[in-house]
This record gives C-alpha cells, sequence and structure tokens, in this order.
C-alpha cells in the first residue's frame, strides 16, 4: 500500500513540475526571438550589465530644424550646458525675449508665450511656459533608433491634388 | 609715557656699541630672509583653494556649485582653482586685494553669510562686487589662462566667433560681460545689464 501511495505521489509530482520546466524553456527560447524591438540595451540579457553608448555630441551649429512632428516646440539648434532658468535668472530670455532679439539678433519667443491660459496677454513671459526645456530641447548628433515617418499636412495636400489632377 | 617713548628712540638712534657692524649687517640680511619668506610663504599658503574651502561658506556655496562647471570639470582636465579667478596675479594687486579680503575675515567671525539663506540674500552684492572688479581691469583673470591674441575664431561655433571678433576685439566689451556666472550660480539679475 506504501509503495503505490508513494509511487503516485511521484508521478503527481512530475506531472506538474513537467510542464513547468517545459513553459520556462519556451520563454528563455522565445525571448532571444520575439524580443527583436530595438532599445537602448540592444539584446543585453537582463542579468548581464550593458557597457554604456558613447554619450553623444549636442549639436551646436545655429541652424534651425525642421519640426519632425506637427505643432513640435522648435528644436535648439546650440548647447545650453549650464544655462540657469530658475526662480531668479531665465538664461535663454537674455536673448530670446522681446527687448534682447534687436541686440542678439535670436528668435524671439511667440506671442503665446505672453498668454495665460484664459488667453489674456501678460507683459512678461507667462509662468506656465517660463521653463523653456520643458518643450524645447537640444539635440544630439545620433542616428535615431526608430525612423521617422512623419509627413507634413503640406505635402499630404500636395499628392492629392496632384492625384486628382491626373484623374481628369 | 613721553618718557618710555624718549627710552626707546634713543636706543634706536645710538650706534651699537656692543655688536659688530659686520655681524648687525648679516644678521639683519638674516632676519630678513627668514621674515619676507615667512610673509611670502604664509600668503601663498592663503592662496590656496584648501585654504579658501576651509570655511564652510565657501566649501558648502560656491565651491559646490563650481563643481558641475566647465572649469572644474572639462575634457582637457585643467582647471581653475578659486584664486586663479578670485585674487590678482602680479604683486601689488594681489596685496591690495588681500588687504580688502580682511574685511571677508570679519565676516567669517560674525557669521555674516552662514547660512545657505543668508548666503543668497547677499549673493548679489558679492557677486557684483566680483563683477565691478573684474570690469575694471579689463577681465585680467579671464586673460590669464584665455588669451584672445592666441583665440581660433574657426574653432569657436559661429556665434561665438562673431561676438569675439567685434564686441571684444573693438574692446567694446570684456568678458565678464557676457560670460557672467561661468563658475557659479547666478543671483537675481533684474536690473544688470544684458539681461
Amino acid at each position: 500500500m506504501k509503495k503505490i501511495n508513494l509511487a503516485v505521489i511521484a508521478s503527481l509530482l512530475v506531472l506538474a513540475v513537467l510542464p513547468m520546466m517545459y513553459s520556462l524553456n519556451a520563454n528563455a527560447a522565445d525571448k532571444e526571438t520575439v524580443n527583436s524591438l530595438a532599445t537602448l540595451r540592444d539584446h543585453t540579457p537582463i542579468d548581464v550589465q550593458k557597457e554604456p553608448n558613447r554619450i553623444p555630441k549636442v549639436i551646436n551649429k545655429d541652424i534651425k530644424q525642421g519640426r519632425n512632428y506637427p505643432m513640435q516646440p522648435p528644436v535648439i539648434p546650440h548647447t545650453t550646458r549650464s544655462y540657469e532658468v530658475n526662480k531668479y535668472n531665465n538664461k535663454c530670455m537674455s536673448c530670446h525675449s522681446r527687448h534682447r532679439t534687436e541686440k542678439s539678433q535670436a528668435p524671439m519667443v511667440s506671442v503665446t508665450h505672453f498668454m495665460n491660459r484664459d488667453g489674456n496677454f501678460l507683459a512678461e513671459i507667462s509662468p506656465r511656459r517660463y521653463f523653456c526645456n520643458q518643450c524645447h530641447v537640444t539635440q544630439l548628433d545620433a542616428e535615431p533608433l526608430v525612423e521617422n515617418t512623419f509627413t507634413d499636412m503640406h505635402s499630404l495636400m500636395n499628392e492629392k491634388s496632384k492625384a486628382k489632377s491626373e484623374e481628369h | 609715557m613721553k618718557k618710555i617713548l624718549m627710552i626707546g628712540w634713543k636706543t634706536l638712534t645710538k650706534p651699537s656699541g656692543y655688536y659688530s657692524l659686520g655681524a648687525l649687517v648679516i644678521g639683519g640680511f638674516v632676519a630678513g630672509i627668514i621674515f619676507w619668506g615667512g610673509f611670502n610663504t604664509a600668503l601663498e599658503v592663503t592662496n590656496t583653494e584648501a585654504f579658501c574651502i576651509s570655511c564652510h561658506e565657501m566649501e558648502n556655496n560656491v565651491y559646490e556649485e563650481m563643481k558641475t562647471t566647465i572649469h572644474f570639470s572639462n575634457r582637457s582636465g585643467v582647471r581653475a582653482t578659486c584664486p586663479d579667478c578670485h585674487v590678482p596675479h602680479n604683486w601689488t594687486s594681489k596685496i591690495a586685494r588681500k588687504m580688502q579680503a580682511s574685511k571677508e575675515v570679519w565676516g567669517m567671525i560674525f557669521g555674516t553669510i552662514n547660512t545657505r539663506e543668508k548666503f543668497l540674500v547677499h549673493r548679489k552684492r558679492l557677486a557684483q562686487n566680483e563683477w565691478d572688479r573684474l570690469k575694471a581691469n579689463d577681465s585680467l583673470e579671464c586673460r590669464n589662462c584665455h588669451n584672445f591674441d592666441y583665440m581660433d575664431f574657426t574653432e569657436q561655433s559661429d556665434r561665438a566667433a562673431y561676438q569675439h571678433s567685434t564686441a571684444l576685439a573693438s574692446g567694446e566689451k570684456t568678458c565678464i560681460d557676457c560670460h557672467k556666472g561661468i563658475a557659479h550660480q547666478l543671483p537675481d539679475m533684474k536690473g544688470v545689464e544684458g539681461w
């Protein structure tokens, strides 16, 4: 009787454990193939410390760049290392504010930056637009991880009108 | 009182009756070396960063702020220490600045800026002192390292090359006019020209 009991327990154990082992193996195999999205870790196994990529340089050419998606805030074409933007100062505004652009020849902040949330114009930059780097950022000299397929509305409209004129 | 002074004066003016002229001359020479050398050595000790940041006012405020800037850490590893920018390098101006600094000793003893809050209250005035000093000597302490004659404009960004070859070259502006707050955080810049 005892022997039969042991055999039953052993077979039950095998039945319970085997599928678990199988699924573990299957998962490990899947990860290599399924997880093929490009990431900063580049398929480095989870238990391995990846050697970090080199930090690319900030683009500092002062040449304005096109937008990468609709309504993108213009990107900053110069370095902003140690530019202070805090409750005392706004270094960006020492060139881009209304009364400094004549001297600096930098683009002036747009009029929307003076509007509060009710649409009223203030004398100074609105507090909600004060921290430039919340929206405007510098660009790094690096290859994009994911290709951008954005097409602006003007190109779309041009294509459509071209197609129409060809129909007629 | 007058009598004591007269005794002192007479001793000083009387010719030496005991020591030989040679001993006095050589003794004076050696004593001169010791005192003058000692003075200059002590002066140089006060002209080191270790001395500056031995006060917590300097270590916790301005030194901490400087650590993040390019004058502390950069690609070539050349860095500026406190006296490189804040103490003139030629002797007479250095002594003049050191005498002014006696007021800073007063401030240290009486705790004028012994908390961060007090420091921030005084920050505008302290910064203005340094701006005025650098404006007056045409940013001499900047130019001890950054020599205009050897600047390669082609290596600079377009904006920098333009400003340096016009405003700086003509002497209309000096370094500190544009490069404020390059090594420490800025005070409230309201009312400062160019802001």
